[in-house]
């Protein structure tokens, strides 16, 4: 007889299934589903709008979004006067103050928001499809019909020379901020904030806020886009009957192509210092000018980005925060615009390990630079990205915000699809090329806020750069 | 995203005329485990949430925190899936995920491709039935470290951070479940011990304490076989016993001033009300829309408007299992003192307790309501931690209609009714001024015949 082969396949049946005890083997992955884009639908006004339509019509809501391409980066545009601007258009329009305007949009059972980026300033609103018409008009009358009285410029200043001040009370706030005048020279559209800074904002007036208006509200520069329970025929009879009047200004506003920007200078590697006396933790930002979004190295640099410090189980956050405990939580970033934006990596570290997690942030540099990844390592960061991305198109906002990420960077809807594609095929080989072209130990900008007075000692035996200490 | 059953209903406010439902199954395992199950087809996508009904409510003395930090050692590992398989299997798998600890539930999900649904039930079986043979002291000491970090990144380096700590206590009496802080102290992070997991574990982390939502591109069918498969042989826990202390009420108003390293005043309101559900939560709710919910709601009109005196203000019930509270935080201006914002909030809130709300203000806030109930039903991840937190709280996955028509019901008395009750009379207050600003603080009220 035989008792081992019977033994074996008891061993078999365990695996699979033990009635009496867990299953002890993690199950295999199905067959992974496959990113189907949503459609879009394109027309045009006489004036030049563009409407972009995309139907999801499982919730019976519909939303816009009204992408006028300018933005805090237009020509001649102080720091913050096109966010300001941008606030002030609910702030009263068409004989409406702001709390009248306000009130018809929640009797409406929708929201308006009114906000601008460096590239363009954006209109949104989402109603229940059955008032979605009249929210469009509220809509186009903060657009097309906006106050701007002084009153109401005044009040809003007030507010934002607060929100100012209360930035200097939040270590992360105030790290950024340094770290952006640093890194970005005068002139370069990133030096200040594009929320402005005091000196600015002491500027802003209700004649600053009509001038920059007047020329940025134009339909030749402007897309609308209508995502939701909608068709494209209701999509373009609402917007022609809300923005079809909208005339193309007089004097156009303009903006430097964003190839055109000249390029921040690298510095060699420094260390920049804010004290926060008694603070708990020290706020460390390091990092350089990056690259634009329309490098052909964009999928590769993704997924070397996710193993570094862009998910839980990167490098950077399994060494600071799992392994040594020094954080909470830490990771990197590539800041994607059409105008370079910064690669940073950052986390808020006990005080006393300050010296430990800068040195732990850069042999992690050096090591991304140094040593190929492991094809674990890879093979979970291409999935991540990949197999993630299927949740991204779940909502007719989250639809809406892809329309219009494609639009900021000027390339079809199609190419998010291609992008995945691209990282699916990112080699070790390719990670550890990027890493070493646009990943630099030695031309970082470190800054550090925290109570310098425990921290700076350690700090200066580090040896990785001159220090200077700034306030903010 | 799944069509919602829509029905029309021929009297109905102006937008009421949409009924909502998230259909669900609800199963029971052998060992008490409650599986719920939501289909939808929209996105190849699919949401495990699970929320065992503990939270930092059920510590025990000198372990305040303790849930939380407990939340942290789900994700140590377990028998079969060992520290750090968790995270790295999910996320090949295209999944995320994470957790979250109230006074009442802690509560874990993953989200991911639909192809990724057995290995999340597999891994959440794992560590429900089978976290205890790989747990050991190193992993409690590393994941108190790092919770202590969080600690400190939202608490102590954290403007008004501080006030989070103060008031518990103000509003609880010492031993009520919600009289501490989810985070805890410090000091009571550092006693835990290994053996306090264990005891925890045995005792809150059984399935008959739990419930599971999966939700997304599955079938029911194919849902339930691999949840037999994964959690069948988990043992059913003890009986549990939950406490259920009465809504504590304040006898006086209690004023704390704390000095921080700020540039502006703010002023915190805290007034007892009821837990939710409770006959006057929804009233409650509506309040908080008519002082706050939009700009021309009364206390942001009458603050950031007409006298200009704070950056912001807002109003908001928060009804948990056992008790509630609602709350007012209101941050002034530039050299603003906190006695001002309180004479005006003090005004609008004893206006509208006269008065009540006008028609047209009941019609906003009820259309507002509706939409945003309209716009957290648009994400299997939403519906599926609400449909828990429904099953939790009535016992009905589906409650979404419930809650609607509860809302719906309020009427203008109702809300003048409840103003009048709960938000007129003691409350804790908290003023934070910058450091050396004593001159800002906020004051007690001075109640004539009473002081």
């Amino acid at each position: 007889m035989n008792r081992i082969l019977p033994l074996l396949a008891l061993v078999v049946v365990a695996c699979t299934r033990q009635p009496d005890g867990p299953v002890t083997e993690a199950p295999q992955l199905g067959e992974a589903p496959v990113l189907t884009l949503p459609t879009v639908d394109t027309a045009r006004l006489d004036n030049g709008l563009t409407i972009l339509t995309s139907r999801n019509a499982e919730v019976p809501m519909v939303s816009a979004r009204l992408i006028i391409d300018g933005g805090a980066r237009t020509a001649g545009a102080a720091p913050g006067l096109a966010t300001f601007t941008a606030g002030m258009l609910d702030e009263g329009a068409a004989g409406k103050t702001g709390l009248e305007l306000s009130e018809a949009v929640d009797f409406l059972g929708a929201s308006l928001n009114t906000g601008a980026g460096w590239e363009n300033v954006t209109i949104s609103t989402s109603a229940p499809k059955r008032t979605f018409e009249q929210a469009m008009g509220l809509m186009a009358d903060v657009v097309l019909r906006p106050t701007f009285a002084s009153a109401d410029v005044a009040r809003e200043r007030a507010a934002r020379e607060a929100a100012l001040l209360s930035a200097k009370d939040s270590p992360g706030q105030v790290a950024n901020r340094v770290f952006y005048r640093n890194v970005y020279p005068a002139g370069h559209p990133y030096h200040v904030d594009m929320s402005g800074d005091v000196a600015s904002t002491a500027r802003l007036d209700s004649a600053a806020v009509r001038g920059f208006w007047t020329a940025a509200s134009d339909p030749r520069h402007a897309t609308l886009i209508v995502t939701g329970d909608v068709t494209a025929a209701e999509a373009k009879s609402w917007a022609q009957s809300a923005f079809g009047a909208w005339q193309a200004p007089s004097s156009e506003a303009t903006k430097t192509p964003a190839a055109d920007v000249a390029a921040a200078p690298s510095s060699a590697t420094r260390i920049i210092l804010v004290d926060k006396p008694g603070a708990a933790q020290s706020v460390i930002y390091i990092g350089a000018p990056g690259v634009a979004r329309n490098t052909p190295d964009y999928a590769a640099i993704e997924v070397m980005n996710t193993i570094l410090g862009g998910s839980f189980s990167s490098r950077l956050n399994d060494i600071l925060r799992e392994q040594r405990g020094y954080s909470y939580g830490a990771g990197s970033n590539f800041n994607w615009n059409p105008v370079a934006g910064p690669f940073t990596a950052s986390s808020q570290v006990r005080t006393d390990v300050t010296d430990s997690s800068l040195a732990v942030f850069f042999h992690e540099f050096n090591r991304i630079r140094d040593e190929p990844v492991d094809t674990v390592e890879l093979m979970r960061a291409r999935n991540y990205l990949v197999l993630g991305a299927l949740g991204d198109y779940e909502t007719a906002g989250q639809v809406g915000g892809a329309i219009s990420s494609a639009l900021l960077f000027g390339m079809p809807l199609q190419q998010t699809a291609d992008d995945l594609a691209a990282m699916g095929k990112v080699t070790a080989a390719d990670v550890q090329r990027v890493a070493k072209q646009y990943l630099d130990p030695s031309k970082l900008t470190v800054v550090v806020v925290g109570d310098l007075s425990v921290i700076r000692p350690g700090i200066e035996a580090l040896g990785l750069g001159p220090i200077e200490v700034q306030t903010y | 995203m799944r069509p919602l059953r829509l029905l029309t209903l021929l009297l109905a406010a102006p937008l009421g005329a949409q009924a909502i439902s998230v259909p669900a199954t609800v199963d029971t395992l052998a060992n008490g485990l409650t599986v719920i199950v939501h289909e939808d087809h929209s996105a190849p996508i699919v949401t495990v949430n699970t929320w065992y009904h503990v939270g930092s409510g059920s510590e025990k003395p000198g372990r305040t925190g303790f849930a939380h930090l407990f939340e942290h050692l789900m994700f140590m590992g377990s028998e079969h899936a060992e520290y750090p398989q968790f995270d790295r299997l999910l996320e090949a798998a295209g999944a995320n995920n994470n957790g979250s600890t109230t006074e009442d539930r802690t509560n874990y999900y993953e989200s991911g491709p639909r192809s990724a649904l057995a290995l999340m039930l597999w891994l959440d079986a794992d560590r429900m039935g089978w976290l205890l043979p790989t747990m050991d002291s190193a992993k409690v000491d590393a994941q108190r470290d790092i919770v202590k970090n969080e600690r400190r990144q939202s608490y102590e380096n954290q403007p008004y951070g501080m006030v989070g700590d103060v008031m518990p206590t103000l509003m609880y009496p010492a031993g009520h479940p919600y009289s501490w802080t989810v985070i805890g102290s410090m000091a009571d992070l550092s006693a835990a011990s290994l053996e306090d997991v264990k005891e925890f574990f045995r005792t809150w982390y059984a399935p008959n304490n739990a419930s599971i939502v999966i939700a997304g591109d599955v079938t029911r069918k194919d849902v339930l076989a691999l949840v037999h498969k994964y959690f069948d042989a988990i043992p059913r826990g003890p009986a549990i016993t939950y406490p259920t202390p009465s809504q504590p009420t304040l006898a006086k108003d209690t004023l704390v001033t704390l000095e921080d390293r700020v540039q502006l005043a703010r002023l915190y309101y805290q007034f007892p009300t009821v837990r939710a559900w409770a006959d006057d939560d929804a009233a409650l709710e509506v309040a908080g829309q008519i002082l706050s919910g939009s700009k021309n709601s009364r206390l942001t009109k009458r603050l950031q408007y007409d006298d200009q005196t704070a950056v912001f203000v807002y109003a908001r019930p928060e009804a948990k299992k056992l008790a509630g509270d609602f709350g007012i935080v209101a941050q002034a201006k530039p050299g603003i003192a906190l006695p001002v914002l309180q004479r005006a909030i003090d005004e609008e809130l004893a206006r509208l307790a006269a008065d009540g709300p006008t028609a047209r203000e009941m019609e906003q806030a009820h259309n507002s309501m509706e939409s945003s109930f309209l716009s957290r039903i648009q994400t299997v991840g939403g519906k599926a931690n609400q449909l828990n937190e429904y099953y939790y709280l009535t016992g009905t996955p589906d409650a979404f209609e419930r809650d609607l028509d509860r809302l719906k019901a309020v009427t203008a008395d109702d809300v003048k009714r409840v103003v009048t009750k709960y938000l007129l009379g003691p409350r804790a207050i908290v003023g934070v001024v910058p450091m050396g600003k004593t001159n800002l603080k906020a004051m007690p009220r001075v109640i004539s015949g009473v002081n």
